[in-house]
């Protein structure tokens, strides 16, 4: 593979980030996927399987709507390609869809996936139920006892869900107890990584699967204005599945400005922040070298934000390859930003968006719109999941 | 002649290397464990560097991790705790981590401060070979320090013989696909270990994950060099109010009195 900002080299990396930094427990199963996935996802009966799934199953294509009143407010012209419309409420089911059927030509029987909000969990579970496989996620005891609703979900479609208790019981470690799990289970296991983290080839295998969000806007785009290229693409990140499957068709068009908006929290300048790029530094978590939040001993420091999808103290490799090399413009919104923008946005179009998506429209407060501008948002998911943090809102 | 290689060639069987994390249960214990474990009986002295997310660590050195973390405990303090290693005691000492921290020290320097005190060899278990040998292993070469690959049950021939050719010092060979810690079923790891024998490797073999008391010390050393033993010690250390005693007790345990 010739390396780009789409595309990693052989090795997987992004410019200086990415590789497969993993234990020799892992090496056989990283090194199956590694060698077989790019040919199973060009295998025709393969790709047929997945978009009878994705068309028939997730709904799509999703819509890209025209935000006509948004787009008033900023004077300029604002689509949102509607991710929350997917089966199970975000993005994350096109990377599940994916990865059970190749899974299933690894010939593996039982699933694992780790989960922060619970949404990857729930869209691993979904796809597991489809298809009849053992599923085990795991969820940080912090998360399970957070995000109850979704480990209901998870439970209602059959999958066991083991509370990670180690270190500081969230996404972090949710995602090593995955790990571990794999390490034990070497043979009949498949690992459903949720976003675009993990060794080589997870990053760019995910960034595939979540592509299709991008090769949808090129063409809606062409039928709705005439012209496939937007001049902004505004995506949030915490690990960067939506973004990297949002970016993924303009990476390597120029005069299209990428926008990744993190979570920064309480404030960047604050202890209490998940905006990786402008707090972290080189280091390696989960199996690939990325911008990492830590100590000056190399210690992992356990982020904040109110959204729990993006409170992940890493951001994928192809994200931080955007980020050094200038080709990602990288915003941030607090979690009183996302508030007030998740409560504009339902009362301005009838969508009431996830936290984590929330931070994406925050951004638009943070450019300097013209009024020729096309702006394209991903919406990564609905807001039901966060009602009860909106429900505090609204009573004080 | 290195002190690894010494000691491997003055005896080629029953060697024990026991595990400890550096900076458990105090942080001031590092020292005395390994004065105390040359002392009683063991061969050689692997010292764990804790960090936050030890992916190939199950929980009892995890938790000993996160505690040593607590007490203080850091790269700096361990390099600086063992500028007197070498003036109390000659056993090979190799250190065990994870990537993460030792590039945030600075892996150049990391190796010149530890080949300085006295420090042998290094085991990193998430060391991709890739990177070991485009840009690590020339590191640790012109700093004299042995590194130590991991092998698994799942690990194929050709790759053992690879993983074999990259390490000096000696080959780590993992008991079964599993974190450190788990339970041992030898029936299942003898025909391994036999044909890790068979394949006529350089480096001597130690068996690790799941060796924790005499019998199965035994059996893990049946075919291989010697064995280590990580996370039982480490219980034995958690109830401990004389880490010395408590050493003493734990090796005899394993080899009988010394």
């Amino acid at each position: 593979m010739q390396q780009t900002f789409t595309n990693p080299n052989e090795h997987g990396y992004y410019g200086d980030f990415g590789g497969a930094f993993i234990p020799e427990m892992l090496f056989a199963n990283v090194a199956q996927l590694k060698s077989q996935y790019l040919q199973i996802m060009d295998d025709e009966d393969f790709i047929k399987e997945v978009n009878d799934l994705l068309q028939h199953y997730v709904g799509r294509p999703t819509p890209l709507f025209l935000a006509k009143r948004l787009s008033e407010q900023y004077g300029t012209t604002i689509y949102l390609k509607r991710e929350d419309l997917c089966h199970t409420g975000a993005h994350k089911i096109n990377n599940t869809i994916g990865q059970i059927i190749l899974a299933q030509k690894l010939g593996k029987t039982r699933i694992i996936a780790e989960t922060g909000a619970g949404q990857h969990g729930v869209a691993t579970a979904t796809v597991c139920a489809l298809k009849g496989m053992e599923c085990i996620v795991y969820m940080g005891e912090k998360d399970i006892e957070r995000q109850a609703p979704n480990v209901a979900r998870m439970r209602m479609l059959g999958a066991t869900v083991v509370p990670a208790i180690s270190g500081s019981k969230t996404l972090k470690d949710a995602t090593n107890e995955a790990i571990r799990d794999w390490i034990n289970n070497p043979t009949d296991t498949h690992y459903i990584i949720g976003s675009v983290v993990g060794p080589h080839p997870y990053p760019d295998m995910v960034a595939r699967f979540q592509s299709v969000i991008s090769a949808e806007i090129r063409k809606q785009l062409l039928v709705q204005t005439g012209t496939e290229l937007p001049t902004h693409v505004i995506a949030c990140v915490g690990g960067g599945s939506n973004a990297a499957g949002a970016f993924y068709h303009f990476l390597e068009e120029p005069s299209v400005q990428i926008v990744a908006v993190e979570a920064a929290g309480h404030g960047v300048q604050t202890n209490m922040s998940a905006a990786t790029t402008q707090l972290g530094t080189p280091g390696i978590l989960h199996g690939s070298k990325s911008l990492l939040m830590q100590t000056t001993d190399g210690q992992v420091i356990e982020p904040h934000s109110i959204s729990a999808g993006l409170d992940y103290p890493g951001i994928g490799p192809m994200h931080a390859n955007l980020y050094t090399s200038g080709r990602g413009l990288f915003l941030s919104a607090t979690d009183d930003e996302a508030m007030d923008a998740a409560f504009h946005v339902s009362k301005t179009e009838g969508i009431i968006p996830a936290l984590e998506t929330a931070h994406a429209f925050a951004a638009l407060d943070q450019i300097k719109w013209k009024p020729t501008d096309t702006v394209v948002i991903c919406l990564s998911g609905r807001g039901d999941k966060d009602l009860s943090t909106y429900m505090q809102k609204l009573d004080s | 002649m290195t002190r690894l290689k010494k000691l491997f060639d003055a005896k080629s069987s029953k060697v024990l290397n026991v595990y400890c994390t550096a900076g458990y249960p105090t942080l001031d214990s590092t020292l005395p464990i390994i004065a105390a474990l040359d002392k009683n009986g063991a061969d050689l002295v692997e010292i764990g560097m804790p960090y936050s997310d030890p992916l190939a660590d199950g929980p009892v050195i995890q938790e000993s991790g996160a505690k040593a973390i607590e007490n203080g405990m850091s790269i700096e303090v361990l390099l600086d705790q063992l500028k007197s290693l070498r003036t109390t005691s000659n056993i090979p000492v190799v250190l065990m981590g994870y990537m993460n921290p030792v590039l945030q020290y600075g892996f150049d320097k990391f190796c010149m401060a530890a080949a300085a005190v006295g420090v042998d060899g290094l085991i990193l278990p998430d060391m991709p070979a890739y990177e070991f040998e485009t840009k690590y292993g020339a590191i640790l070469k012109k700093h004299q320090l042995d590194f130590i690959f991991l092998v698994t049950p799942e690990t194929p021939t050709e790759r053992i013989q690879y993983l074999d050719s990259l390490s000096s010092g000696f080959l780590y060979a993992v008991s079964a696909s599993a974190t450190t810690g788990a339970a041992l079923n030898f029936d299942a790891v003898d025909a391994y270990l036999q044909k890790l024998k068979e394949l006529q490797l350089n480096n001597p073999i130690l068996v690790g994950f799941g060796v924790k008391d005499a019998a199965s010390f035994e059996l893990a050393t049946r075919y291989t060099t010697g064995a280590i033993i990580g996370s039982a010690y480490i219980k034995a250390l958690e109830k401990s109010t004389d880490v010395s005693a408590t050493t003493a007790q734990f090796l005899s345990s394993i080899i009988g009195k010394s």
